[in-house]
């Protein structure tokens, strides 16, 4: 079913709401713009410091693209080894849980001791947060192929690779592109996160030191800016999610 | 072209010989003391009442698995591994869903050698191989479907030609019509003896079908559960080519009240223990 044109126009609406009711409440009840700055305020902010929150959000981005890129590359390698054998599932599976109930602030210390300040505890704390559900979702998908189809395979004589190539790679793209969707957004966390704590330039550092002196409408200016990367990056995946992976869900249809 | 097993000379293609398989240590044996030998070009189907071992029979005649007890011969030679040479399908199809019905088809070509190293280079004379095939099994113009945009008995159909277009000498068949309809059965059955009956391979057929069975094999064997025993090999003299007519006929009928007794009198003297 298509969703109708008010369907569709829904999302826009709701944040035309809410910054009415969000600038509404600032002045109805006078809110001093040091505690929450209404949506107008926020607006003049942004335009006033369009060149360093161009800047740093620059910073943001390439920052948590590079963890993001390294928390895919590790992700699909670690997903692939476990996914594709017993032996290392069970081996490998309890530590990586236990490394990802870890919270990942919590690494940020060690790695500026490590790295220092800056890019570098940044990259890492995105990287560090994002391959755990590429890792599960790879995992899952290779490991729940059907015996069935694996012995149709090695009854002709196919070798480990072959399975993997013909069978359980094709199977889990959609489980890996699921997860990009939820890898990116937590990437951008473990960015900002480092930043706040650990470094001079990025959108985190802009937040951190706009809120040292009191300029709360470029506080949330830098929200604003992370969130709509983020999101325009979620989107871009979701995309390619349907793009590389349609028949997985048009399959679902068809058999439900 | 009559086909009762005895006529065919030679050595067996498939040879058991005493093989038994538990699966773990502390299990008891899945199936024990089978000894049994297939002609090449012979049809046999297995049957008997579920969890008898008629599936862990195909995964040892296969070398999917390896017996612990009695040896296995396929073409002569011992069983020590996966044989590299088979057609398998099964209850579900198993087909892949982000590939056409014909590159469904095309898999085992991008896998068995010969055809492997030949695949890019010939690869529309194999997708014509492939269409010839799916065209006799009823799937013309199905080509480029998707398998969910196929019925269960067109998929269960494409899963055959899968099975078959690498020309294998072994067909195994665990159960591939036992989600169908009664008539789509009955329609894939005459297919597939039509496919046998040109192309002659050997076929291993598992079902809960006795009449399945009858129509379509040379030799029924009946097996008991707990432990899996071959209770009885049955041939079946039906003259071939056989039509859907001969299911009617009184010899047939007989048949199978004979092959049904026998499993009856499994579940009579197993169920009070
Ligand atoms: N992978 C396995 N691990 C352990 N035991 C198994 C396994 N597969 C089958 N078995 C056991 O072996 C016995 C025979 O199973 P099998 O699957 O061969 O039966 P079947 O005749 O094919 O039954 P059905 O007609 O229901 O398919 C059963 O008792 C079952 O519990
Ligand atoms: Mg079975």
């Amino acid at each position: 079913m298509k969703p109708t044109a008010l369907e569709r126009w829904a999302p826009w609406l709701a944040v035309v709401v809410l910054l009415v009711v969000w600038e509404a409440i600032c002045r109805g009840f006078q809110v001093s713009e040091f505690i929450f700055p209404a949506p107008t305020a926020i607006m003049q902010a942004m335009i006033q410091f369009a060149g360093p929150i161009r800047m740093h959000a620059w910073q943001t981005f390439w920052t948590t693209m590079i963890g993001f890129g390294l928390g895919v590359l590790v992700g699909l390698l670690l997903g692939l080894i476990i996914g594709s054998s017993r032996f290392m599932y069970r081996a490998c599976y309890p530590l990586l849980v236990g490394f990802n109930s870890i919270p990942k602030v919590a690494f940020v210390p060690v790695l500026v001791v490590w790295f220092g300040i800056g890019t570098v505890p940044a990259i890492l704390t995105a990287f560090l947060i994002c391959f755990f559900p590429i890792v599960v979702n790879v995992a899952t998908g290779l490991a729940t192929l059907e015996p069935e189809m694996e012995d149709v395979l090695r009854v002709l004589g196919a070798k480990r690779l072959d399975v993997l190539l013909k069978v359980g790679l094709p199977r889990s793209l959609p489980y890996f592109f699921a997860s990009l969707k939820v890898a990116i957004t937590l990437a951008f966390v473990g960015t900002v996160v480092s930043e706040t704590v650990a470094s001079n330039l990025g959108i985190g550092y802009l937040m951190m030191s706009a809120g040292a002196s009191m300029r709360m409408p470029l506080v949330f200016a830098g929200l604003i800016v992370i969130s709509v990367m983020a999101m325009a990056m979620y989107e871009l995946f979701a995309w390619l999610e349907r793009r590389m992976t349609g028949w997985a869900h048009r399959g679902q249809q068809g058999s439900a | 072209m009559s086909a009762s097993p005895s006529a065919v000379v030679g050595q067996p293609f498939i040879d058991f010989d005493r093989v038994a398989l538990a699966y773990s240590p502390s299990s008891g044996n899945a199936i024990e003391d089978i000894s049994l030998t297939i002609h090449e070009g012979e049809f046999v189907a297995f049957v008997g009442p579920s969890g008898c071992g008629k599936s862990t029979f195909m995964k040892l005649c296969t070398g999917l698995k390896r017996p612990t007890a009695g040896t296995v011969h396929v073409d002569g030679q011992a069983v020590t591994g996966p044989l590299k040479i088979v057609g398998m399908a099964f209850q579900n199809a198993t087909l892949l869903p982000w590939r056409t019905t014909l590159h469904n088809v095309l898999l085992p070509l991008e896998i068995v050698q010969p055809y492997r190293s030949r695949f890019r280079r010939e690869k529309a004379a194999f997708a014509e191989r492939a269409r010839q095939l799916l065209a006799k099994v009823g799937l013309k113009g199905y080509e480029h479907k998707y398998p969910w945009e196929l019925s269960g008995g067109m998929q269960q159909r494409a899963s055959i030609c899968r099975a078959l277009v690498h020309q294998p000498r072994l067909l195994m068949l665990d159960e591939p019509f036992a989600a169908l309809d009664a008539f789509t059965r009955e329609e894939l059955w005459c297919m597939l003896r039509d496919i046998w009956a040109e192309q002659r391979f050997t076929v291993v057929l598992v079902t809960h079908d006795l009449r399945e069975a009858t129509f379509l094999a040379d030799t029924v064997y009946v097996m008991s559960t707990h432990p899996g025993r071959i209770l009885e090999q049955r041939s079946i003299e039906l003259p071939r080519p056989r039509d859907l007519e001969i299911t009617y006929t009184e010899e047939f009928i007989d048949l199978v009240h004979q092959l049904r007794a026998r499993i009856g009198r499994i579940r009579k003297t197993e169920t009070p223990q």
